[in-house]
């Protein structure tokens, strides 16, 4: 009974190599939970980690948390290693796309023309805009 | 001789190591670990982390005779931290608010400009190029994050499985090939990329996005969080008049 006392009373001094991440990721499942519920009681079809993302930076815009806190060093975790999560979805387009080899001429054109034009478009834009607008004081 | 039947196919350890999640997450961590290390090794932008994981692991999938769904035990428990990831996005959209603030124009405009040319290109290029009109549906949101142009997807008639799968796609080419066709048509203003990489590349191009700069990244998450409401709303308005 003793050793797991002691051990707790051990904790206290270094910390500063390993920030607390624990409360962040927490509040990161509760905005995306409360994010998920809403959109659901609402019946609008739209992503509930989106809204969790909003409500997540609601959060941030009023505890303006420092940068030694867990809400930035949880998240930040979190987002070092962002493209490793997309790997299980991108493994199943492989498996599906094996399967619609007939339409792959148009799908193929289809994906890439509009992607590059859409992509172009938005950047030559937005950086016209950025250049000519008067920015908001 | 027992040791070396013991990892082999059609045996009860096989079986074991197929159907554990650990199996799945193990080489999705490994696949990815080495597509870092070849990325870092060569700095070519044609080793993405993650096509390289996704062509390791199809690979071992092929080899092994398992299916994406045995993958999937253990691929899951990794593909279920986006939703935490998309909530964190939140944070450089924080940080970087002075500059997020006073760009509203330019945000709200590169959205808007985004969408309707990415929606309206995709359906149109499909056509000429001789889909079937479920084939462009199926197309029409792939811009948007995934949840959004699945849903979209079945609203409209397409098939949700093939927009998913045309949607990871344009991520993927965006967060390859984005910043080379940026630089190629000099854009270089962090914030017009970090536009137009979330408009059109979502969550995948955020990623890409957050490596370049912090500010690019803010930017991204944003563009890619309005586009997801864009998009909604504007495929079913232009697919009346497409």
């Amino acid at each position: 009974m003793l050793r797991p006392l002691a051990g707790l009373t051990c904790h206290t001094s270094p910390v500063a190599a390993n920030p607390p991440i624990l409360k962040g990721i927490l509040v990161l499942l509760v905005c995306q939970l409360v994010g998920e519920v809403a959109v659901r009681l609402s019946g609008v079809q739209f992503p509930g980690p989106v809204v969790g993302m909003l409500l997540f930076l609601l959060l941030l815009r009023t505890r303006k948390p420092a940068e030694t806190s867990s809400l930035v060093a949880g998240p930040t975790l979190l987002l070092r290693h962002l493209n490793l999560l997309f790997i299980p979805a991108g493994v199943g387009i492989v498996a599906y796309l094996g399967r619609v080899r007939d339409d792959a001429g148009p799908l193929a054109a289809g994906l890439w023309v509009s992607w590059l034009v859409g992509f172009v478009a938005t950047a030559l834009v937005a950086s016209w805009l950025l250049r000519h607008v008067k920015e908001r004081p | 001789v027992t040791a070396l039947e013991v990892g082999f196919h059609g045996t009860e350890t096989w079986d074991w190591i197929t159907t554990s999640p650990l199996f799945g997450i193990t080489i999705t961590v490994a696949g990815y670990a080495l597509g870092r290390w070849l990325h870092a090794r060569t700095k070519s932008p044609v080793f993405q982390p993650v096509l390289v994981a996704m062509v390791l692991i199809v690979v071992v999938l092929k080899v092994g005779d398992i299916s994406y769904a045995e993958y999937l035990v253990g691929g899951n428990y990794v593909a279920f931290w986006l939703g935490a990831a998309t909530v964190a996005l939140a944070l450089p959209l924080h940080q970087e608010w002075h500059l997020v603030r006073r760009a509203a124009v330019p945000v709200l405009v590169g959205v808007l400009t985004g969408a309707l040319v990415s929606i309206t290109a995709a359906v149109l290029v499909t056509r000429w190029a001789g889909g079937s009109e479920q084939l462009q549906l199926t197309m029409a949101p792939k811009a948007a994050t995934t949840p959004v142009s699945l849903a979209l997807s079945t609203q409209i008639g397409g098939i949700p499985a093939l927009t998913a799968a045309l949607t990871i796609l344009a991520g993927i080419t965006g967060a390859i090939l984005g910043p080379w066709v940026l630089d190629r048509i000099g854009v270089r203003d962090l914030r017009a990329r970090g536009i137009a990489m979330g408009s059109v590349t979502h969550g995948i191009g955020t990623a890409r996005a957050l490596q370049e700069s912090r500010t690019e990244g803010a930017f991204s998450a944003l563009c890619m969080g309005l586009t997801a409401v864009a998009t909604s709303v504007l495929v079913p308005v232009l697919l009346l008049v497409l």
